[in-house]
């Protein structure tokens, strides 16, 4: 990894070794904010500028850290940076920092966050670890508006809150999937994108984990 | 260097600096942006009391929610007198300062509900609630009245505006809520929301709130549809605790005392 070119860094996470379908981190807030295309944007660009100064200043710092409070000095500016995301969002755009509520803060413990940290960050050079940042916060922000898009289409029977399919509660024609509102279709949605994608990239699928044998013992008559 | 930076002074040398320095960015941006923040909260309050008492227009700006805010009295109520109270009687210099959610956790500020009365699900009640009132040419047209209560998720906190006979709403809606989105979050749809206006919140005698959410619409013969609106479908709960939640604090627990008197013109 150590001699990654920053392209690699900065798109691979999209598709190739998205932090979401091929690590599966992150799941929590994929499912919470993403009934709608606005709140989820906003989501993604707050976890972009999180995941990428993180790794930026754990970078800066990786050569000072002692190894006994490198977790906890990670999380120390994880936090940090999350509070300021959260209070910036509450002074200029206030409406949606009210529907994402606490999920802003929760960006703390999302893993993507840790992981890079950890896994990349402490490892490279401040600039490759900035765009490495951007680069899994984009895989993760690819993931979430795909999943919005079809719970706020199916669900809410629009797209950035502009009605596309009149629901029925408005006087229109369209029945909206309520289904699609609530956290489990967002779990259904997730899947069927790692299925796509593993279709799509084969090296993705992992191994079996075991092997099933043929069926060898005769019923009973 | 590997060795250098693991003992125990280099630890906490490293754990202090980090600290001082992350507290310091901290501590800006949360005063720089302050301001900011102060002014959106009191905008979203604003904007809210509108929106209950049917004023707030479509993409209004923030210096017309501030000018139409401005006609409103904002005034503090004992609920259990009905009457209006001095901003100094709960410690702030002018009404708009009070908080009474903050103060309904404040045991000398706030009573218990005994389970039996507790119908919108609060557990504690502040004896001074801050309400607003809009009148013109020296009569009273309007009064917006805070109420919150239990639904099936979460606490629903919102506003009814009631029309200067203190009876017949005029609008009501939800600001803060965690209700299931297409369900009971629906409480925020604008059509069932219109519903609203017109009802009446008591009976002839004016004295128990009528309010009923019932299933399956309110047709144009039904029997005291003017206490009926239709409820929200798939949603029973929800509907159950809005009931509830208007009735508690139209009732004798809530703002009748004070509604009394102004229909009565003794406030």
């Amino acid at each position: 990894m150590a001699d990654a070119s920053a392209k690699q860094v900065l798109f691979e996470p999209i598709f190739s070794n998205n932090p979401i379908a091929l690590q599966i981190l992150g799941i929590c807030s994929a499912l919470a904010v993403t009934t709608s295309m606005n709140v989820t944007l906003v989501m993604c660009m707050a976890v972009i500028a999180v995941t990428a100064f993180s790794n930026l200043a754990v970078s800066l710092v990786r050569t000072q850290i002692p190894g006994s409070i490198r977790i906890i000095v990670q999380m120390t500016i994880i936090a940090s940076l999350v509070i300021v995301v959260d209070q910036v969002l509450k002074a200029y755009a206030y409406e949606i920092s009210k529907q994402l509520s606490v999920f802003v803060g929760l960006i703390i413990t999302n893993c993507i966050v840790m992981g890079r940290a950890e896994g990349f960050a402490m490892k490279n050079g401040p600039w490759l670890s900035f765009l490495d940042g951007v680069g899994n916060g984009m895989g993760y922000s690819v993931l979430l508006i795909f999943v919005a898009f079809f719970r706020e289409l199916l669900g809410a029977g629009s797209l950035f809150g502009v009605s596309l399919m009149p629901v029925v509660n408005e006087g229109g024609w369209y029945i909206p999937n309520g289904l699609l509102l609530l956290p489990p279709s967002a779990f259904f949605i997730i899947g069927l994108a790692i299925w796509g994608l593993r279709t799509w990239k084969p090296e993705q699928v992992e191994e079996a984990d075991f092997k099933m044998s043929r069926h060898t013992v005769k019923e009973a008559f | 260097m590997a060795k250098a930076k693991e003992t125990v002074s280099r630890t906490l040398m490293v754990a202090l600096v980090l600290s001082v320095a992350f507290s310091v960015v901290v501590s800006t941006a949360a005063v720089m942006l302050r301001p900011a923040q102060i002014q959106n909260q009191n905008l979203d309050i604003r904007s809210n009391i509108l929106a209950a008492a049917g004023m707030l227009k479509e993409g209004a700006t923030a210096e017309e929610i501030e000018e139409t805010f401005s006609r409103f009295d904002v005034r503090l109520v004992d609920l259990d007198s009905g009457d209006y109270v001095d901003p100094g009687a709960v410690g702030v210099k002018e009404p708009m300062k009070y908080d009474m959610y903050k103060a309904a956790s404040d045991p000398s500020m706030s009573i218990d509900i005994p389970a039996s009365e507790d119908k919108a699900g609060i557990k504690r009640r502040p004896n001074v609630a801050k309400i607003y009132t809009l009148s013109e040419n020296g009569e009273l047209v309007r009064v917006v009245l805070p109420i919150h209560g239990y639904g099936l998720w979460s606490t629903l906190y919102g506003f009814v505006s009631l029309e200067g006979d203190a009876n017949t709403i005029e609008g009501l809606g939800f600001y803060d809520h965690a209700e299931t989105p297409g369900l009971g979050g629906e409480v925020d749809n604008p059509r069932w929301k219109s519903q609203w206006v017109g009802k009446e919140v008591y009976g002839d005698e004016l004295k128990e709130p009528q309010i009923r959410l019932v299933k399956g619409g309110v047709g144009a013969g039904a029997s005291d549809k003017e206490h009926k609106v239709d409820a929200l479908s798939g949603a029973t709960l929800t509907s159950r605790g809005v009931e509830q939640l208007v009735n508690y604090w139209m009732g004798d627990r809530g703002f009748a005392p004070y509604l009394k008197k102004l229909r009565e013109g003794e406030v």
